[in-house]
């Protein structure tokens, strides 16, 4: 066990750098100098000479590589150019709502899909599986926006039972007051999730259902909610596991769009805003740290799966 | 079923289970699954439920404990009771109840029947914890511990905490049979429980289900096609065939006197464990020899040496070698994990050997790279053990039959009208071309498979395993079949088989595998008749059904080896 998570966690690091590397080459192999990308149109040479300096683009290439992955490990994002911060003080005001509405949003999901899912699966060619799959294409084919706006319009404006948008922070105001803005936010967000895990739950359980060991726990005389839950769920993990997974990878997109429509001060906005202005600094740090996420989310699946599967383990 | 027998079991209140003229249709489209069926067994009998595949006999056996696939297969007549109490009007509730408890069922894979995520001791005590609530987890631990060591297992302890992929065959179907048993039910049912085992586990399980049974007053319902295993354990037979009772009779009287054609066709159809007289050697070229072959599994990977771990090789065929001549047929047997099939592989070079050579037609091709391969390959053609999976689905016959010899660079008019020939040489008529595998049945699409292999115009046929999923009947035409082919085209079969009877009817030349290394190898006669090496003694012992000449319908005389030989000489 313990060498297979040092394995996968050595396996991690060469990735990284790879992703270092790449950050890195966005600046330098943009088409023009980036001196003068940086500058705008309307610098002077002066300037440009200053921004190379302060840049150190006048070194070589390997060197820059070298000092900007050793201000990296020391924490040094470098500074954004917009607003003179350092890009770690600009992130870390902008992580806690990115966060906490992504784990929300996550947890929602899977609290919603899975149930349905295991549902679907055991009443299989039902009305209530054909429900659940005709809601996931729903889910799958309605535009995010489209479900924040129609969820605006009904929870916040006709009913008034929410705030239409803006963001409580729970280290600030609390749980309470945190639920009440994020919710809206968090159920536009997992509309696509729910659907995904529970078209992946319902086929995975689908096929373990068919498996001789839910006919030996049945033989054994076990209960449905028995069978479903400790036999087969467990069984059919590894598949839906991977699939929240790529979802929380693949959050961050939905994430921009949900802070946009919810005016959420966070990651997303923060991306959005970096790229219109071409804040590079902002923009290298923000994919490193998201790649990052990336990388320990799958981490944390592949570890997971170790726990969930003792022939994973033991291998 | 005769008077006598009725009167036998009229106090009917006295058996354990009761079926009467029980019908199943499968769903929707009312196709009669059972048209039919009775039987009984008394309490503490034994009675084997026998027929080849679609007679319906797990069918009747899922019925029973409740567990047809729901929507597909519904009861639609008759009843079963089970000491009185009908099984057929029980609500789901009821059914839950009675099952583990009153009627227990093992099943034939013990490699899937478990769950892969649950330590096997919690899933024996799973039974205790749905049906005796009142147990503390302290007795329930110590009731399965009790249990594991009624069905004699090792270290019971540590096989407690195991988990199922550490376990072998024969010790998950020893978890399996503690499960079925320790709330010791009425009637166990056991659905080809050792189908899938190794003969020498077969016999073991066998006898530990004698013996609980004996202990526990069980009576047993043993579903199964092998009548060797029924002619060592059942107490009455019952044999069916397209969902229908064709006879039921005490073991004696059904293996000396059937009285239907059926039964009397399968035992007919049993392979003798006695080898065929040997055939003469007509030529004497010989077209595939191994010379010390070897293959070794698991070298470290660049990873493991890093870290230090220690070299876990294992050899899984060592020191290989025979020579195959034209027209014969070498068997290798021996059982799981014995090497066999890394030898039929080796040849057929689908794996590399670490060391020795292969020579087709006498070039070695061990070492020979793809390209220089190609025109070897189709020297030497595979036959596959299992024929449902060894067609491609999509392809028509015809397609399938051509798609070596248009690789070799042959037309396709020309290759399709050899294939034309080849299904009327395999028996079947020449218009299946057009067909798809899944119309046919699985001794026709073994035809096929020979069919293909044959396509290639090759001097050696591997055929692994290739009439194990046959039932008895079809395995004999199989057999028939090759054995007419082999005489008319002078091909050598490598015939890799863990069947001791069929190695015995069809092989020229035996060679006995264990644990990667050759044991014995010779003449078939010499090395089953009067095996020398206290393995092939072991694998003789153990094969169900020895004392009895099924074709004959009565006892052998003399056993093809008797126990008393073993004891003497089975010493190293």
């Amino acid at each position: 066990m313990f060498s297979y998570c040092l394995r996968r966690t050595l396996a991690a690091v060469p990735v990284m750098v790879v992703v270092a590397l790449f950050v890195f080459l966005l600046l330098r192999l943009s088409p023009g100098d980036p001196a003068a990308i940086i500058a705008g149109d309307m610098a002077t040479p002066e300037q440009l000479d200053r921004i190379r300096e302060t840049l150190g683009l006048n070194q070589p290439m390997y060197l820059q590589f070298f000092n900007w992955s050793g201000d990296l490990l020391r924490g040094d994002f470098g500074t954004s150019l917009m607003s003179h911060l350092p890009v770690t003080t600009l992130m870390a005001q902008r992580l806690e709502p990115t966060v906490s509405l992504a784990l929300l949003s996550m947890a929602l999901s899977v609290i919603i899909a899975v149930p349905m899912g295991v549902i679907a699966a055991w009443k299989h060619g039902s009305l209530i599986d054909n429900a659940v799959m005709s809601l996931s294409v729903l889910g799958f084919s309605v535009p995010v926006f489209v479900i924040g706006y129609i969820l605006i319009k009904i929870f916040a404006i006709d009913l008034g039972w929410l705030p239409v948008q803006g963001f409580s922070r729970i280290s600030e105001d609390g749980v309470g007051a945190f639920l009440e803005h994020a919710i809206l936010p968090a159920m536009m967000l997992s509309t696509i999730y729910i659907a995904l895990i529970a078209r992946m739950t319902r086929a995975s359980m689908l096929d373990v259902l068919g498996e001789d060991f839910v006919r030996t726990a049945h033989a054994k005389g076990a209960s449905e909610k028995r069978v479903l839950f400790k036999h087969a769920l467990r069984n059919a993990g590894v598949p839906i596991l991977e699939v929240i997974g790529t979802g929380f990878a693949l959050m961050i997109t939905g994430v921009v769009v949900t802070e946009s429509v919810f005016n959420i001060p966070g990651l997303g906005r923060l991306t959005v805003d970096a790229i219109l202005s071409r804040d590079y600094p902002v923009i290298q740090g923000l994919i490193l740290v998201t790649s990052g996420a990336y990388v320990l989310i799958n981490l944390a699946i592949d570890l997971s799966y170790a726990l969930l599967d003792p022939r994973i383990r033991y291998q | 079923m005769n008077a006598m027998a009725m009167g036998l079991e009229s106090a009917a209140t006295s058996s354990v289970l009761d079926i009467r003229d029980l019908e199943v249709v499968a769903q929707p489209a009312g196709q009669r699954i059972l048209k039919g069926v009775s039987f009984s067994i008394a309490p503490g009998e034994t009675l084997c439920l026998v027929g080849e595949s679609g007679s319906g006999k797990s069918v009747t056996s899922l019925t029973v404990m409740g567990l047809l696939p729901k929507g597909s297969l519904t009861v639609s007549g008759g009843s079963a009771t089970l000491e009185g109490d009908s099984l057929l009007d029980a609500g789901p509730a009821r059914m839950r109840a009675l099952r583990a408890s009153r009627m227990a069922m093992i099943f034939q894979e013990p490699m899937t029947a478990l769950n892969p995520l649950m330590r096997v001791g919690e899933q024996i005590e799973e039974v205790l914890v749905m049906h005796r609530h009142k147990l503390g987890a302290a007795e329930r631990r110590q009731r399965v511990l009790e249990m594991l060591d009624q069905v004699q297992l090792p270290d019971i302890e540590r096989i407690y905490a195991s988990w199922p992929h550490q376990l072998s065959g024969g010790q998950r179907q020893r978890i399996m049979i503690a499960m079925a048993l320790i709330l010791e039910p009425k009637l166990l049912i056991a659905d080809e429980p050792t189908t899938a085992l190794d003969v020498t586990t077969q016999q073991q399980i066998l006898k530990l289900i004698k013996e609980l049974q004996e202990r526990h007053g069980t009576s047993v319902l043993f579903i199964t096609h092998d009548m060797g295993v029924v002619a060592d354990i059942a107490d009455r037979v019952c044999v069916m065939r397209h969902g229908e009772v064709v006879e039921t009779q005490p073991i004696e009287d059904l293996l000396r006197r059937p009285r239907t054609g059926y039964t009397r066709q399968l035992l007919t159809a049993v392979p003798s464990l006695r080898p065929r007289a040997s055939r003469e050697v007509t030529d004497r070229e010989i077209v595939l020899e191994a010379i010390e072959l070897e293959k070794r599994y698991g070298e470290r990977s660049r990873w493991q040496r890093f870290v230090g771990k220690a070299s876990q090789q294992t050899l899984a065929a060592s020191d290989i070698n025979f020579a195959l001549t034209r027209g014969r047929t070498l068997g290798i047997v021996g059982e799981s994990g014995s090497g066999k099939s890394t030898v039929a592989r080796c040849v057929m070079r689908m794996i590399e050997p670490t060391a020795g050579g292969v020579r087709v037609l006498g070039k070695d091709i061990a070492g020979l790279g793809r390209a220089a391969l190609k025109p070897h390959r189709k020297r030497i053609q595979m036959i596959f053990q299992d024929p449902f999976r060894s067609l491609n689905p999509r392809l028509s016959i015809g397609t399938s039959l051509i798609e070596g010899p248009v690789n070799y660079g042959a037309s396709k008019e020309s290759a399709m009208a050899h294939a034309r020939e080849l299904l009327e040489l395999v028996g079947l008529p020449g218009d299946a071309l057009d067909r798809y595998p899944h119309q046919f049945s699985g001794g026709q699409r073994q035809r096929i498979a020979i069919a293909r292999a044959l396509a290639m115009e090759p001097d050696v046929l591997v055929a692994d395993e290739a009439v194990s999923a046959l039932d008895v009947s079809v395995q004999a035409q199989v057999l028939g079949l090759l054995d007419d082919i082999q005489r008319r085209l002078g091909v050598a079969v490598l015939f890799i088989t863990h069947d001791l009877r069929v190695a015995a009817q069809i092989c020229d030349e035996v060679m006995v595998m264990q644990k990667g290394v050759v044991v014995e190898y010779g003449p078939a006669e010499r090395v089953l008749g009067s095996p020398a090496h206290p393995y092939t003694r072991s694998l003789m012992l153990a094969a169900p059904g020895r004392h009895w000449d099924f074709a004959a319908f009565r006892p052998l005389a003399d056993a093809p080896i008797d126990d008393a030989s073993v004891v003497v000489s089975s010493g190293p």
